[in-house]
């Protein structure tokens, strides 16, 4: 039985390519036969987070216009032999592939493989309507900002609009600042978007760190951010696994940061 | 260090707590947002009103008008429907 999920966010820069790249790394480390496709065609990043940049010889568009099989295009991964990448152009735009061009082409693949993670661009034109075409569900990525929350609203609803399952990730999160008030916490966001949430994400350091290497930081096992993608990926596999309350800074650090801002 | 001293005795940005205003700004946004109902949907939703309220009245469908009105924290569907007469017998109705 095979799944495919859209990753999406209405707005840009909220996480949606380290999502992907992070469920796609953390499934095939389960054991499961996976394929990312990036469907955000002109500004591919997805192949970079996963460090198989060097490696892409064919494109989606060249799939989608039928000059080559898609098994042509898919990029293996290099530590994980059941991962795949199916990179779009850098060159195109995102008119180079219609939805029922990719419905067509996710049809087709979904005797595969067992998931289908689809990193969705940001915007709600036609390459929003490609990318979500293909899905059985969506996760949504947003983060504890008005703007981004406002965004995944508008999402959802076009998501309801098509009869999608939505489930929501909260990227970011500064546990600190929500127990100072200062971010918006679980509760409120729960409140106003009301979907079920899948993923509560720390901001984390080591997020930057291991894009600098192209290693998704589900691999980290000291990672915080890295924990939150490993139960996200139990979850899309049907466990019941709890959220984790994330560690805040004790006072010492906080005197600290209160004396010398840096 | 004069930044920390500043920020110790106040600083030119606000303090305290931001999340709550946060979410009830969003709240009032996305109240507007989800409202904001494309003019395709208005026209079936007066038609389909027409189609209600004609079976108990005959109204003046040209003259009629449906909107959407936002205040500060309500989005109310208001429509002004003139009437023009009232059918059949035995059913007692105000005209507005």
């Amino acid at each position: 039985m095979s799944e495919v999920i859209v990753i999406t966010s209405g707005k840009g820069g909220v996480g949606k390519t380290t999502t992907t790249a992070n469920l796609g790394v953390g499934l095939a480390m389960q054991g499961k036969k996976v394929v990312l496709i990036d469907t955000d065609t002109g500004l591919r990043n997805l192949d970079l987070l996963l460090g198989l940049e060097r490696r892409i010889v064919y494109t989606l568009v060249d799939v989608v216009q039928k000059r080559v099989g898609y098994g042509q295009a898919l990029v293996r991964h290099k530590k994980y032999e059941n991962l795949f990448l199916l990179p779009t152009s850098q060159v195109a735009d995102k008119t180079a592939i219609e939805p029922e061009q990719m419905l067509e082409l996710i049809q087709v693949m979904r005797s595969e493989f067992d998931y289908i993670l689809v990193d969705c661009p940001a915007g709600i034109e036609q390459g929003f309507q490609t990318a979500v075409i293909g899905a059985d569900r969506a996760i949504i990525v947003t983060m504890p900002e008005v703007s981004a929350v406002r965004d995944a609203d508008k999402i959802i609803g076009r998501l309801q609009a098509e009869n999608k399952d939505s489930q929501l990730v909260v990227n970011r999160i500064r546990p600190q600042m929500v127990k100072d008030g200062t971010m918006l916490d679980m509760t409120s966001i729960d409140d106003i978007l009301r979907i079920p949430c899948i993923g509560q994400v720390p901001d984390d350091e080591k997020v930057v760190d291991s894009a600098n290497r192209g290693i998704p930081v589900v691999e980290w096992e000291d990672s915080e951010a890295g924990q939150a993608y490993r139960n996200i990926v139990r979850r899309i596999c049907g466990e019941e696994v709890p959220f984790q309350t994330f560690e805040t800074d004790g006072w010492f650090t906080r005197l600290r940061k209160k004396l010398f801002k840096h | 260090m004069l930044d920390a001293l500043k920020k110790l005795f106040g600083g030119s940005s606000p303090s305290g707590r931001s999340s709550d205003v946060a979410a009830r700004r969003l709240k009032f946004v996305l109240l507007n947002d989800r409202a904001n109902i494309s003019p395709e949907i208005m026209d079936r939703i007066k038609n389909d009103i027409i189609h209600v309220i004609a079976r108990y009245m005959d109204i003046d469908t040209q003259a009629m008008e449906i909107r959407l009105e936002n205040d500060a924290n309500s989005v109310a569907l208001v429509a002004n429907i003139p009437v023009s007469s009232m059918k059949g017998h035995g059913v007692k109705l105000k005209k507005r």
